[in-house]
């Protein structure tokens, strides 16, 4: 089966995110009204994997290993079955 | 062992920089230095031929994901076993730069408890934030743990230029301070941002460049032997890469980059 995993990686609260704070003072020189602004980074991710609970520990595994730093960030996903294209 | 049967290997992959600047100061020190891709390495280059190994600086892999962290996670599945024997005997590993980046992230350090199988810090987006090169200050802060330094008194002001986007060194928020103080108790730190008085930057800008925790700006490994550093040794090591070195009117015949150089390879003189 294939799966579909969104990951979204973004850093943990109480980070400082110098790059969402750029984004928030360019946001505010546009006139927008914005309190704060986190930057993460998402991950479309399609796999192979013998059922949704496979799929979903070689996501897991995958955010461990590689996508995440667990000093700096957090990260989230859900995983859906691919539909054929 | 004499100088010139000392072999160090520099392994570079797409996007490394300054490999040839690293070769040619080993060689001015009179020991046979390598530049390899790290496709010649998985394809036959044995590691343990070699006695120093070094990751130089650049954006491995484009920095994707996180700075370093492709290459890091490369070479540990691939060769990470060999990677623990080099290490394990003794021969000294340096990271320049990205290859800080990537020794961190490989686990190698700061390597508390050994390596470890997740990254115990990080190199984190500059603050300010932005791509920085330029000249700074670092106090050597190492009593005589690390084997790139021991040529360097502690507390001597070295100039050595930066070039870096993600430096800001960084501990896990829980367990920082705990962690800050094994790293003392280790004496694992080595260089820390200060001014050119040798006063610590206290995370002030523009002596402190990148926001680092502590002025953190290089630390080894529990025995001494795998360095990490953000600033780049081998862009100061003649006289003539300094910035004002047409100001000094005779412009001394090497800068502060070769002291690192200089002691790693004293150490194996000693040591192999």
């Amino acid at each position: 089966m294939r799966y579909i995993a969104r990951v979204k990686v973004s850093l943990k609260p109480g980070h400082s995110d110098p790059e969402g704070e750029t984004t928030r003072e360019a946001l505010l020189e546009l006139n927008y009204p914005v309190d704060s602004v986190r930057v993460g980074k998402l991950y479309e991710i399609l796999l192979e994997a013998s059922s949704i609970d496979d799929a979903q520990m070689k996501v897991e595994e995958i955010c461990k290993r590689l996508l995440a730093n667990p000093v700096k960030d957090d990260y989230k996903y859900e995983i859906k079955e691919a539909s054929n294209e | 062992m004499r100088c010139e049967e000392i072999r160090v290997c520099i392994v570079r992959v797409g996007g490394t920089n300054c490999d040839a600047e690293t070769k040619r100061s080993f060689e001015d020190l009179g020991v046979k230095a390598f530049v390899y891709h790290f496709n010649e390495v998985l394809q036959g280059i044995d590691l343990l031929d070699y006695h120093i190994l070094v990751l130089p600086g650049g954006f491995a892999y484009g920095d994707y994901v996180r700075a370093g962290v492709i290459f890091a996670k490369n070479f540990m599945a691939r060769i990470g076993k060999k990677i623990m024997r080099f290490v394990d005997e003794g021969r000294p590993m340096l990271g320049i730069c990205n290859g800080f980046q990537i020794l961190v992230e490989s686990g190698l350090l700061p390597g508390i408890n050994g390596v470890s199988e997740h990254p115990e810090a990080a190199l984190a987006t500059n603050i300010p934030i932005g791509y920085r090169c330029g000249w700074v200050y670092l106090r050597h802060e190492n009593n005589g743990k690390c084997v790139f330094t021991r040529l360097i008194p502690k507390g001597r002001v070295l100039r050595i230029p930066i070039s870096h986007a993600e430096g800001r060194f960084l501990l896990p928020t829980v367990r920082g301070e705990e962690i800050l103080n094994k790293l003392l108790e280790n004496d694992q730190i080595v260089l820390r941002y200060s001014n050119e008085n040798g006063e610590y930057a206290e995370g002030r800008y523009p002596e402190n460049p990148n926001g680092s925790f502590y002025d953190i700006a290089g630390i080894c490994n529990p025995e001494g032997t795998v360095f990490g550093l953000m600033p780049h040794p081998e862009r100061a090591y003649y006289g003539w890469q300094l910035p004002d070195w047409t100001r000094m009117g005779k412009p001394p015949k090497y800068g502060d980059g070769k002291l690192i150089f200089e002691s790693v390879v004293q150490y194996v003189i000693r040591k192999f």
